[in-house]
């Protein structure tokens, strides 16, 4: 099923949640066997994503990733084009790049995974870091006073008409893993279609930064994130197969 | 479609001219000096097989030129100073991934927001990396919209030989100003786009071939970083690009590039009437700078003067070029926003001659 997926281990920590969700994403473009396929990887852990799926990629700046992506696939139209962000590049130094390509419409797809915190760099505050939650850049807790909300992508990008298909899941369960999987799919097909800007987020452990036991940090995302960042579909346009 | 010699500005040309080109991507951000180059684009380049997107930023701007450029397809961005500053990012990166594309820099005067005024203040900027990271670009320098049509040919054609971004560097006084022009073609140049350079990168999807990969953590590879430091220094031997006017004899050399060469060869035909001989030693190509070249053309002079439309930034190449053994180097500098005037210049001209303006010193 998973042809996309490149016959080798990651390099990603103990219970990080990127190795299923590059799963999931290579099963999901794998049923587009005649497309051309283009990725965008970006700055963070997942930088190495071509490591493990096997199509064309080329590296963004941090944050530009739906510029980039944008630059690719209004030349490259037939093909189905993806960026693959966290939450530091997508939600802070990307914010900009990603309001606008979806309020462009653009036929491109962005997988976001939220996991909370900067993990590259060593578990630093993220735009949707919890209240309360500790990180090397908010030692004593994240205060909302002080380093303000975290940022639900959803509804921001809910509002925003040029959005065709808007979709959260975790992968805290198998059921949850089902979903990401579904709506990953969708979300290819909604490109498929032309309909328009198509973006999954997917609620991710990093026992590492967390400073969690694998086991315990996936059931934080049941718990904690799933608390904060609803799971569900928001928007899905007509002919976007939902 | 234009023929024969047309009246149009200089910001008109290079879009024109990137479109004759081949040019089939822009994305750029409105700024004066270089608006109508963007305004050129949305108007005419969708109607010609290509793809303009007005962009959230001059940052979005040039990563949509990567995205573009990764496909195989040419691309190019304008802007003006600030918006330069902000282009950096994807300059950086293209050199990195080895992709071509052509960036226009219109420049205006200062730092910070600056003017709108005409300058040559982002020489440093754009001949010296103003990215990040170990890199070079060429960039090059026209004085006249014919030259400018040439240069915007050669740009595309430089950018894919060497698979790197090449810089286009107007002034605004050149954007804005309207002039008789006969645009330049692939014959003026002589070889146009390889499409074999093309397809041994550009991303189609990998339908029918292993995937490929664009600007990775490559540089930890020592074959990569050998390779592209090499393929700069092919650069720098191979694409110096120069003019000289009545250096052969000449006593006092002036040395001038984009718009104030223009004035500079004007005070030169005016010094030569008054019987001093004066020449002009006209740098095209700013990176990789004629140094060689300089030397040999001021080799009788006594005095040499750079006119430079900021606070002296060229001058730091020129006296790298006649280093200690070389005549005087003095600045003659009009950094507010002003073109300078042929009279004053020639007063300056004579000045250096008797030995009374202040010599320039590393």
């Amino acid at each position: 099923m998973a042809r996309l997926l490149r016959a080798t281990r990651t390099t990603y920590c103990p219970g990080c949640s990127h190795g299923l969700i590059h799963r999931l994403l290579a099963e999901a473009l794998g049923e587009f066997t005649h497309h051309p396929i283009i990725g965008v990887n970006s700055v963070g852990c997942s930088v190495v994503i071509y490591e493990y799926l096997a199509v064309d990629f080329v590296q963004a700046p941090h944050g530009r990733a739906p510029a980039v992506a944008t630059g690719v696939k209004r030349m490259r139209p037939d093909s189905i084009v993806f960026t693959y962000q966290g939450d530091g590049d997508a939600l802070a130094i990307g914010m900009g790049e990603l309001i606008h390509a979806a309020a462009r419409g653009e036929n491109i797809t962005v997988i976001f995974v939220n996991n909370g915190v900067y993990g590259m760099t060593g578990g630093q505050l993220a735009p949707t870091t919890l209240p309360g939650q500790k990180t090397t850049t908010t030692p004593w807790g994240r205060k909302e006073s002080e380093s303000g909300f975290p940022i639900d992508a959803c509804s921001l990008l809910r509002s925003i008409p040029g959005v065709a298909y808007l979709a959260r899941s975790s992968v805290h369960d198998l059921k949850s893993v089902h979903a990401a999987r579904r709506y990953m799919s969708r979300a290819f097909h909604t490109q498929a279609r032309g309909l328009g800007f198509s973006f999954v987020e997917v609620l991710a452990a990093c026992p590492t930064n967390w400073k969690l036991d694998p086991t315990l940090a996936i059931k934080r995302v049941g718990t904690e994130l799933v608390r904060y960042f609803p799971p569900g579909e928001f928007v899905a346009k007509e002919g976007s197969g939902l | 479609m234009m023929a024969g010699r047309v009246l149009l500005s200089g910001n008109h040309v290079v879009a024109e001219s990137a479109i004759r080109a081949g040019c089939t991507f822009f994305a750029g951000y409105p700024i004066t000096p270089q608006s109508e180059i963007v305004e050129y684009m949305a108007t005419h380049l969708p109607a010609r097989q290509g793809v303009f997107i007005q962009a959230e930023s001059e940052l979005a701007a040039c990563a949509m030129v990567y995205g573009a450029a990764a496909t195989g397809h040419l691309a190019m961005t304008a802007s003006s100073g600030p918006g330069f500053t902000l282009l950096q990012e994807g300059i950086s990166y293209l050199a990195a991934a080895e992709l071509p594309a052509l960036i226009v820099d219109v420049m205006r005067c200062g730092a910070g927001l600056g003017t709108i005024d005409p300058a040559q203040s982002d020489y440093l900027q754009a001949t010296k990396g103003g990215g990040h990271g170990d890199y070079r670009c060429l960039v090059y320098a026209p004085a006249n919209h014919n030259e400018a049509s040439y240069l915007t040919f050669l740009a595309f054609q430089k950018a894919v030989q060497y698979r790197n971004p090449v810089i286009l560097l107007l002034d605004g006084a050149l954007g804005q100003m309207m002039e008789s022009v006969s645009l330049a073609s692939w014959e003026c140049v002589g070889a146009g786009i390889d499409p074999r350079a093309i397809a041994a990168y550009a991303l189609d999807g990998a339908l029918d071939r292993p995937p490929r990969r664009l600007g990775m953590t490559v540089y930890v590879n020592p074959h990569f970083t050998a390779g592209l430091r090499e393929k700069f220094e092919v650069m720098r031997r191979a694409e110096r690009r120069c003019e000289a006017y009545l250096t052969g004899d000449a006593e006092v050399v002036l040395v001038a590039y984009g718009i104030t060469a223009r004035v500079a060869r004007e005070t030169v035909r005016m010094a030569r009437q008054t019987g001093v001989r004066g020449g002009l030693f006209r740098p095209i190509s700013l990176w990789p700078f004629p140094y060689e070249e300089l030397c040999e053309h001021a080799r009788h002079a006594s005095s040499i003067v750079v006119v430079e439309m900021s606070f002296g930034q060229m001058v730091e190449d020129v006296l790298t070029a006649v280093r200690k053994q070389g005549p005087p180097v003095t600045l003659f500098c009009s950094p507010e926003g002003v073109i300078p005037q042929s009279t004053a210049l020639l007063d300056f001209v004579r000045a250096s001659l008797r030995g009374e303006t202040d010599e320039v010193k590393p």
